[in-house]
């Protein structure tokens, strides 16, 4: 619907590391038993993606799943088919205690990139990004300085990054900051 | 008279010419020049005024122990106080400034209370100015303010031009200091495969090895230190930073590294600082020691200086100190000094040596150069002045009688030399005293102890009391090695570099020179040089009871200056030993506290500044609300509009019209900040009956309830209106500000308490705009709106009744729409994702035209809740207050047999009939009631004041009633309906105020319900 504009709507900065608006996309919290044969195959059949290993995320074509906590999944979809596939995953989880609920529009979802990428997001986030202990797949939730955020590695390098959407204009100029062209720290 | 030697100088480019400033006249130096060497190759000794006596004071030492020579520098929004000359890299166009003295450096107005030092003793400001007390405040203080201090604070006006950052990194293994000793543990470490990151404070690596000589695997330690420096740079798992200090340990690996980027090229761009939040697993500490003074009269003079300092200037910036030096010393490294002096040409006129034995082969070389050396002897006295005229020599052992008098212009001393144990100590490793070295030194037995238990701090070389290259070189490989082995890696034995320094005879503790020196010499006889702390006033502290070497160090301010008594606090213990007659390791340190230098706070700030200062929350149409006038008003992070200003109008005039036009016409209010949390399960409903006061689990599906949640304590917390989704699922608005608290407050009672029970919590706050549509012409506004989309949900009064709520469209938009009023007229509150809030924001100012509509901010919210008595979590509660005070006994269950709060509620206190208890409050005169104003009744109470009996909790002008309005909390309040009660005011007035009903306006609700 052309009435949804991201919080940030379409906003990029170029520094060490680029920063960009990854536009909206559909998201939804689900909560429940991970063991459970049933969440699992709604789970697959909404994202077209396993499981994930803990503090990970796993991957598909135009879905994704990632680790929240030991009771909690975060189902990354495509924003229009948010509401089809949260209709779907309730249906399939009928009788199971679960709750899913979308929050597509309750977040902000950031893109960084580039060689830089890794020592930008160390300067705001308590999180160890070296290549050996960071690497794509991977999910964390953390802080991004003052706020609640969480980033994933994808396959090229670069960074997923959520956090609420009333603050994404705070993140975005907080990860431009952080990128300054003359704050390379020069570890990674 | 100091001044540049036309050789030496390792440190420094001298084709490369550096112009700066010293209290504006303008100097020259060399790159990799620091300001104190570039200051004394100018002839500058004296470099500014002690702390409390004035006196002239010269540098001291040549690195972070530094104590005298702070300077104010650069300008405007780079002005910083403060600063050692010794740390600070000199660069073309530096501005320093000396400080502390009034009007000028070499003329001193207040140097006349070094003339009454004898008045100005420890304790002198309690003694003195505790009588009469209000004079402290108003006289006292003032002109000890002028007469003591250091730097001028930068201008309050002017922001700090420079940016600052934060960078978190995880090690294996942390070293703290470049010198030999941590390189050489780094690389013990590193090869075992461990992440190694080595911190150094300074611009160049090896520390002090290249000054005092010896040799390292048969070279010159520099050919080591680049050669190791090469081998580390070339490992994946090791990174080296410079300017970069080690400046704190803390709890479980944690430590901070503080990285000065542009201090010696500001301006460059990029961030000043930067800190280094670092977890480790094990922490070396290769820190080094740190040489104690003498204490003898004037050996605060400047021109008096430690020695290795003395040889640091020489060998390090090609700086001599003076033409004619004495070099006092109760152990052998001083004699290196000596050396050095007699090399680069300066005349060393005598070595005097407290020790009757005298020292080894340094002394030896020392004589061969034909150098003066007397044994058993002591300085008893170097002249005051702005620098060293005369030194006079006596023996060490008497009172400081039969003095030879030397001229001299220098005095290089050494008491010996301590550990830097301050990062081992940070985190609680212990002590143990070397009687050999006379010092502490870190006791292998107590290391900090990590989370398991196990040690996570090794102390390598110099900081651990190893002294000699040999031996420093063998404990900082063991060091590594342990170090990684700690951390995980597999044993590795690393062949320590094989160093060679002269053999050194046995040092003699001094600690008073001479040792019986009378109280005319101890009286000018420095322990702490930053805060003008004399042997003198630690004995007086002795005598007047203060045994405890924490209650000394308050009394005197011994080692509470910027430099934390990193060269005063051993002497000053070892002098309130004796003086106890006790030993020194009875006595013990105080407490070593980071950081270890001082830090900028622009670097603790981080990025924390301007715009990102603090995140501020914004909701999907805050920019429409900019744009529209809003007066912003933080609520908790949020910014939430008071009130849209018109042209012309102030806040008063924009509350009154917003107030008149939602009860007239239509208002719209922005209400997505109330938190939205899901609560889904099969046992759902119980929990929200033991959450809430009300019961929840019988509301029907598609109804709403107001409801109130209250902390174990029985104290209101939190309220909002409760929706039925489905059959186990449940929305409950929050206030603002409590959308997380209650969150995390119902995740606590299910994690903790309930964890059994079958309930899930979600935050779904930020998914929805939500926009209340308030006023006579809501409905109309919708119905509008739906017709133009050729449909939408039914908001007709039967289909969508007073407190309840539907799922459908609403011109088009997918929306929730509750019939909910806290204004008391007829009201939705409509939510849709917030990603199309501002569209359908748009949607309604577009439809709303023709029926008056107008958006209204958190002042006339507030002012419609207060004329219908609704309460306000924040005003009518304060934490303190009991639903049973504000009146809302109908929002208790008495169905259910426990709610959260419930039996706190029925403790004596919350059942007392003399709780103050809500109602309404309107002025005699129509006038508006002081907010927080206290009503008072009869008589006094113990101390005086006049009694209590209630306060005013909200108050407010109402412009539908044209008058003010208030609620408060008053003793009996409500069975004293029709009284008037006085609230004097703050500003002289007292306000009378009649008790009436809370409900001020449409007391029978019909207005919402149509």
């Amino acid at each position: 619907m052309s009435k949804a504009v991201s919080e940030l709507n379409g906003a990029r900065y170029a520094g060490l590391a680029e920063v960009a608006d990854a536009g909206l996309r559909g998201m939804i919290t689900l909560r429940g038993d991970l063991d459970s044969a049933v969440l699992k195959s709604a789970v697959q059949a909404a994202t077209g993606a396993g499981m994930p290993g803990i503090g990970r995320i796993s991957v598909a074509a135009d879905g994704a799943v990632a680790w929240m906590s030991p009771d909690e999944l975060l189902l990354l979809v495509p924003y229009e088919e948010a509401g089809a596939k949260l209709a779907a995953l309730q249906a399939a989880l009928a009788g199971e205690h679960a709750l899913a609920v979308n929050v597509s529009d309750a977040r902000t979802y950031l893109r960084l990139s580039g060689e830089g990428a890794r020592e930008v997001l160390a300067k705001v986030s308590p999180v160890d990004l070296d290549p050996a202990a960071f690497g794509p797949g991977q999910f964390r939730r953390s802080r991004l300085a003052q706020v609640a955020g969480a980033f994933w590695m994808e396959e090229d390098g670069s960074f997923g990054i959520i956090c609420f959407r009333s603050v994404g204009e705070y993140v975005f100029k907080l990860l431009k900051t952080a990128a300054h062209p003359q704050s390379k720290v020069g570890v990674y | 008279m100091s001044t540049r030697l036309a050789k030496h100088g390792r440190l420094i480019d001298r084709s490369k010419q550096i112009d700066f400033t010293f209290n504006g006249k303008t100097m020259k130096g060399y790159a990799g020049d620091t300001l104190a060497s570039a200051l004394l190759a100018n002839g500058q000794v004296m470099m500014g005024r002690s702390f409390k006596y004035h006196r002239p004071r010269g540098v001291v030492a040549s690195g972070a122990e530094e104590p005298n020579a702070l300077m104010q520098l650069g300008t405007g929004d780079r002005y910083e106080p403060n600063q050692r000359a010794t740390t600070t890299e000199l660069f073309s166009g530096l501005q320093a400034q000396s400080q502390n003295h009034w009007p000028s450096l070499e003329f001193d107005v207040l140097s006349i209370n070094n003339k009454l030092s004898r008045f100005l003793t420890a304790g002198f400001y309690y003694k003195m100015f505790i009588h009469p007390r209000p004079l402290w405040k108003h006289v006292y203080e003032p002109i000890i303010r002028k007469s003591a201090g250091l730097g001028a604070a930068p201008d309050a006006e002017l922001k700090d031009a420079d940016t600052y950052e934060h960078f978190y990194f995880f090690a294996d293994v942390l070293v703290i200091g470049g010198g030999v000793a941590g390189l050489q543990a780094a690389k013990a470490a590193a090869a075992s495969g461990a992440k190694v990151l080595v911190l150094e404070q300074n611009s160049y690596w090896g520390g002090r090895a290249p000054v005092d000589g010896g040799t390292i695997d048969g070279e010159a330690p520099e050919a080591w230190i680049e050669k190791t420096l090469a081998e580390l740079r070339a490992m994946d798992n090791v990174t080296l930073r410079d300017r970069c200090m080690g400046s704190g340990v803390y709890d479980h690996g944690y430590a901070l590294g503080y990285e000065r980027l542009t201090d010696h090229a500001p301006g460059q761009g990029g961030p000043r600082h930067r800190l280094w939040r670092i977890r480790a697993s094990q922490i070396v500490t290769a820190t080094g020691a740190i040489e104690r003074p003498l204490s003898f009269a004037g050996n605060d003079v400047p021109g008096v200086m430690l020695a290795g300092a003395m040889r640091d200037y020489v060998v390090n910036w090609g700086v001599k100190p003076g033409e004619r030096v004495v070099v006092a010393t109760n152990n052998d490294d001083a004699y290196r000094t000596a050396l050095v002096l007699h090399d680069a040409g300066v005349e060393v006129v005598r070595v005097v040596d407290t020790r009757e034995t005298g020292g080894g082969a340094l002394m030896e070389a020392v004589r061969e150069k034909g150098i003066r050396v007397e044994l058993g002897r002591a300085i008893a006295k170097v002249k005051d002045g702005k620098s060293v005229t005369e030194v006079a020599i006596c023996a060490q052992n008497g009172e400081g009688g039969a003095r030879e008098i030397v001229q001299a212009d220098a005095v290089a001393m050494s008491g010996g030399w301590s550990p830097v144990v301050h990062l081992w100590s940070h985190c609680g490793g212990k002590l143990i005293w070397d009687e050999v070295t006379a010092s502490f030194r870190p006791d292998p037995e107590r290391p900090p102890l990590g989370d398991k238990g196990q040690g996570f701090v090794v102390p390598a070389g110099a900081a651990n009391g190893e002294f000699g290259l040999a031996a420093l070189l063998e404990d900082a490989a063991v060091a590594g090695a342990k170090a990684a082995e700690a951390a995980g890696f597999p044993a590795t034995t690393v062949a320590a570099a094989k160093g060679e320094s002269v053999a050194e005879a046995q040092m003699e503790a001094v600690w008073l020179m001479p040792a019986k020196a009378d109280v005319k010499l101890r009286m000018k006889s420095w322990l702490d040089y930053q805060n003008d702390v004399k042997v003198s006033d630690v004995q007086l502290a002795a005598r007047e009871g203060y045994e405890s070497v924490e209650h000394t160090k308050r009394y005197t301010t011994l080692g509470m200056a910027t430099d934390q008594g990193k060269l005063s606090n051993i002497n000053g213990l070892a002098i309130l030993a004796d003086s106890l007659n006790a030993e020194i390791p009875q006595v013990g340190t105080t407490t070593f506290r980071p950081p270890y230098h001082p830090i900028s706070l622009g670097a603790i700030a981080g990025e924390a500044r301007g715009e990102i200062f603090q995140p501020i929350r914004k909701t999907p149409m805050y920019d429409w609300h900019d744009r529209n006038g809003a007066d912003w008003e933080p609520v908790g992070q949020w910014r939430r509009p008071f009130a849209y200003l018109r042209d012309g109008e102030d806040r008063h005039a924009a509350v009154n019209r917003e107030v008149k036009n939602t009860r007239e016409n239509l208002g719209l209010l922005d209400a997505s900040t109330l938190g939205k949390l899901i609560v889904k399960g099969p046992d759902a409903g119980k929990f929200l009956d033991m959450m809430y006061t009300n019961m929840m689990s019988t509301l029907k599906i598609g109804k709403c309830r107001y409801g109130l949640m209250c902390s174990e304590n029985g104290f209101l917390m939190d309220d909002g209106v409760v929706a039925r989704i489905d059959e186990d699922t449940w929305l409950c608005h929050t206030t603002t500000g409590g959308a997380e608290h209650i969150h995390g407050w119902m995740e606590e009672w299910l994690q903790t308490e309930w964890w059994d029970w079958k309930v899930y919590v979600a935050n779904v706050t930020e998914q929805y705009a939500q926009i209340a549509v308030v006023g006579p012409n809501a409905r109309k506004v919708l119905e509008k709106l739906n017709a133009q989309a050729g449909g939408g949900m039914d908001v007709s009064r039967e289909a969508l009744p007073f407190m309840e709520w539907r799922d459908g469209q609403i011109g088009g938009f997918d929306a929730r729409a509750y019939r909910i009023s806290f204004s008391g007229e007829l009201s939705y509150e409509i939510a849709v994702a917030a990603s199309e809030g501002q569209a359908f924001w748009d949607a309604l100012m577009e439809a709303g035209k023709e029926f008056g509509v107008m958006p209204y901010g958190t002042e006339t919210l507030h002012i419609l809740r207060a004329e219908k008595g609704f309460i306000m979590i924040g005003d009518e509660t304060d934490g303190t207050v009991i639903p049973q005070d504000l009146g809302l006994n109908w929002a208790l269950s008495k169905k259910k047999e426990d709610y959260l709060g419930k039996r706190a509620q029925q403790r004596s206190h919350m059942v007392d009939p003399d709780r103050w208890q809500l109602v309404g409050l309107e002025t005699v005169d129509g006038s508006v009631l002081p907010d927080g104003a206290y009503a008072v009744g009869e008589g006094v109470n113990a101390n005086g004041q006049r009694n209590m009996i209630g306060r005013v909790t909200s108050t407010y002008h109402s412009a539908t009633l044209g008058r003010g309005i208030a609620m408060g909390l008053v003793k009996h309040g409500p069975k004293r309906m029709g009284e008037v009660i006085e609230f004097p005011g703050t500003d002289g007035k007292t306000y009378k105020a009649k008790i009436v009903d809370p409900v001020f306006y449409d007391k029978e609700g019909e207005k919402q319900n149509v």
